[in-house]
């Protein structure tokens, strides 16, 4: 991985249209803009996690049979 | 074509519902085709099984069964992902975790699956909404809106 060191107000490049900006630092956090073309999809790296951990648990399932019935009480209305 | 799968046993798959998720869904990143079905007609919870593991099936559900008021805002890489031409054609479901009490189950907003309906072509996006969440408790959210 490519390690490179910088400061407040200064920004890295990623290929032509990808831009970076460390826009503050404070303590151990760092708040980070993105410039990107809208085609580029930017997300928090957890956020892939917790829905890849989600689909795991969800995969779990082995039956789902007469659970319609949970759904009846509201169906009547 | 006849499938062989661990829940459902045999099964026969019309190879023009097959939808294919070039991506696969998130943690199952290989399982790129799947057919979508429901076993009982007054059960709004559907199966999605995958066709290249026969073991792997995920319940999935309408949002809209649980919130009428749900929407999705879908960025452009999702909508050309799936080459989605009008939302008209798009169908859109949330992968259910059932635990052992079936009553707290709860379905997962963050991640949706989008279909492209016309062509067959499904994605898990992530949604950027902050209200949607990964669980949201299905019969608990019925109740504040339906019940």
């Amino acid at each position: 991985m490519l390690v490179l060191s910088r400061k407040k107000n200064e920004s890295i490049i990623i290929g032509d249209d990808i831009e970076i900006v460390i826009v503050d630092v404070k303590g151990d956090q760092a708040k980070i803009g993105i410039k990107a073309p809208r085609s580029i999809s930017v997300h928090r790296a957890e956020v892939y996690e917790e829905i890849q951990a989600e689909n795991r648990k969800a995969a779990a399932t082995k039956e789902i049979a007469g659970l319609g019935n949970l759904f009846s009480k509201f169906k009547k209305k | 074509m006849k499938i062989n799968t661990s829940r459902f046993g045999e099964l026969e798959v019309d190879e023009n519902e097959v939808v294919t998720f070039s991506e696969g869904i998130f943690g199952f990143e290989t399982d790129k085709k799947f057919i979508i079905f429901n076993t009982e007609d007054d059960n709004p919870l559907m199966w999605m099984q995958s066709l290249t593991d026969m073991d792997l099936a995920f319940v999935i559900i309408r949002p809209f069964e649980f919130n009428p008021n749900y929407s999705l805002n879908l960025a452009d890489k999702d909508v050309a992902d799936i080459d989605l031409e009008s939302p008209d054609d798009s169908d859109i479901f949330a992968i259910v975790v059932v635990p052992d009490d079936p009553s707290q189950m709860t379905a997962n907003l963050q991640g949706p699956i989008v279909i492209n309906t016309k062509k067959n072509i499904g994605k898990q996006v992530i949604s950027t909404n902050p209200r949607h969440k990964l669980k949201h408790f299905i019969l608990e959210e019925m109740q504040k809106f339906l019940g």
